[in-house]
């Protein structure tokens, strides 16, 4: 080892070790920031040492690749509204697996040219990474329409979709099998199938999964594109890939199993649900005719908020679409100079990803205290003189709790419906993101407002301060 | 020829690093778990790394084929956009937090 290499070897050390303390520092809110920002001392430190590693050969292919994904990534990160990074996080997701799967094929046509051998456990780790990063990428990329409603959200099943499923995946097995057995020598026709059939299965994967499960699958891919390239790290002999794609792939599996727990389905419910519940789905859906509802006013809302004692928020995906987390804050704060006592109600799963309620409260400045998990919080609504549920359908359905056939069944939800009263905000009768009726606009203790919520809540905000 | 030992070296280091991202992240809770999913997405951005090489041990003898230079390029670029996108987006998520933790 030259004295160069060693000193990139240590910078490698250097790069892992802030990546790991940042990751520690983004435990607590205190200090979450300081740990993204250690990350990407890090990672600029590994990218530097990676270049003049490489004496940066092929200096201007790279400078045009950073200087466009840098700029698109940058530019996209800034423009986006905070109600649509689930899907950004989905997209630059996608990017990564992208390119560990590029590496893999790049890797596989220089091997072809002779200027480098391929041994088993390179031929493994190149089929892997590729397969893996392709299904992250076509995945990501589906989840990202699903979310953006670009497509349906909703769940799409067609007649034999898991005997297509099973096609597909043998014939990856077989040709990858075949990959590694000739080292890398197949013909082109046969690598480029693999390319498609990986690429077919993360569309075909993602397509039956419905929109109020996408964090869970986000959160899934991401693991995914961390085991891609934790194992291109083989491919490419850099220890610096295989352990911060294990460090990526260990936590998004934490992270997809938190998110399961938290609808307490597991987590194979969640990816293969819709195969045969589509038949029991329909009737729930159909049944019943027109939901009896209770319409109410503003002013009549705004008179049972202002004489309450204890009034809950329970924010959801609604409140994220019209940016109301601002006008909430207004209300809340008009409620407390009434001597109000207000909480907010926040399910692990309400918006489309966990904790992205808490996110756009921490920006309308709503204290942390205020906000509260689902079992600290679910006691807490008997004694709630007023529950008032802003965009928010799916966590508050009662029928998880108590209809069998519903394709929520056994989700924790908000009891929301054993408050004195309930009021909805919603923009209409349309049913939530799982495409289900919600029993709770039927109960004699809730009534409805229409609306645009943050309209609603303007509303509101003026009539409680005129009462 | 496998070089055996080198390999086993990385299979040990890959094991480990599992452990510590389930150690460093399991305490996480739940108000953090977007700007985590965030963080670790820009950080398997290293990627990015990967791309370099490939473009250097394409460059080296000095590509002639258009098209691996052009997957070359997709390569950094895709990883480009998951290092930059990721950690901006992240850091925009953080600076909701900011000054907050004294109401705590």
């Amino acid at each position: 080892m030259s004295g160069k290499d060693v000193a990139l070897a240590l910078a490698d050390l250097v790069a892992i070790a802030l990546f790991i303390y940042g990751l520690h520092e983004l435990n607590s809110p205190a200090t979450a920031r300081r740990g993204n920002r250690l990350a990407m001392v890090g990672m600029a430190i590994a990218l530097v040492a990676i270049l003049v590693q490489t004496s940066a050969i092929g200096w201007w292919a790279i400078a045009i690749g950073v200087a466009l994904g840098g700029a698109v990534g940058i530019v996209a990160a800034l423009k986006v509204k905070m109600t649509a990074m689930p899907q950004m996080v989905a997209l630059y997701n996608g990017a990564g697996g992208g390119a560990a799967a590029l590496i893999s094929i790049v890797e596989y046509y220089v091997a072809q040219n002779g200027t480098a051998a391929i041994d088993q456990v390179i031929a493994v780790s190149l089929v892997l990474s590729l397969i893996i990063g392709s299904v992250s990428f076509a995945g990501s990329i589906i989840a990202f329409l699903k979310l953006q409603e670009v497509m349906t959200g909703r769940p799409v099943t067609y007649p034999g979709q898991q005997v297509v499923n099973a096609v597909i995946l043998l014939g990856i097995v077989a040709l990858a099998i075949w990959f590694v057995a000739s080292l890398g020598t197949l013909p082109a026709w046969g690598f480029l199938a693999l390319v498609a059939g990986a690429i077919a299965l993360g569309v075909l994967f993602v397509l039956p999964i419905g929109g109020a499960d996408m964090p869970v699958v986000i959160s899934l891919l991401n693991s995914a594109t961390g085991v891609a390239v934790a194992i291109a790290g083989f491919e490419i002999n850099s220890v610096l890939l295989v352990i911060c794609g294990a460090l990526v792939g260990a936590s998004g599996t934490i992270l997809t199993v938190a998110m399961s727990k938290a609808m307490n389905r597991p987590l194979t419910n969640v990816l293969f649900g819709a195969f045969g519940a589509t038949g029991g789905m329909e009737p729930a859906t159909g049944s019943g005719g027109p939901q009896q509802i209770r319409q109410a006013s503003a002013d009549d809302v705004a008179i049972m908020l202002a004489y309450a004692n204890k009034v809950v928020f329970v924010p959801g995906y609604g409140m994220a679409v019209a940016q109301a987390q601002h006008s909430v804050k207004a209300l809340a704060d008009q409620l407390e100079k009434r001597g109000v006592k207000v909480l907010y109600a926040i399910h692990p799963v309400a918006g489309r990803m966990p904790g992205h309620m808490n996110v756009l409260l921490a920006e309308a400045n709503v204290p942390y205290n205020q906000l509260l998990d689902m079992d600290d919080v679910n006691p807490e609504f008997t004694t709630t003189d007023v529950a008032l549920v802003i965009g928010a359908n799916d966590v508050t359905n009662p029928a998880a709790r108590n209809v069998a056939s519903s394709p929520i069944y056994g989700m924790p939800i908000l009891d929301v419906d054993k408050a004195q009263n309930v009021v909805v905000l919603k923009r209409s009768m349309r049913s939530g993101f799982a495409g289900i009726e919600n029993p709770l606009y039927e109960m004699p203790n809730c009534s409805m407002l229409f609306g645009d919520a943050k309209a609603s809540v303007d509303e509101l905000t003026a009539a409680v301060k005129a009462s | 020829m496998i070089a055996v030992a080198h390999y086993i070296n990385f299979l040990t280091i890959l094991v480990l690093a599992i452990f510590v991202g389930f150690e460093v992240i399991s305490k996480v809770p739940t108000t953090l778990h977007t700007p985590l999913m965030s963080a670790t997405n820009a950080i398997h951005g290293i990627v990015l790394a990967g791309a370099i090489v490939i473009v250097g041990e394409l460059f080296v003898g000095g590509s002639q084929n258009a098209l691996l230079t052009i997957l070359s390029i997709a390569a950094v670029t895709l990883g480009a956009i998951n290092v930059f996108g990721g950690f901006a987006v992240t850091e925009r998520m953080l600076e909701m937090f900011k000054g907050k933790e004294r109401t705590k």
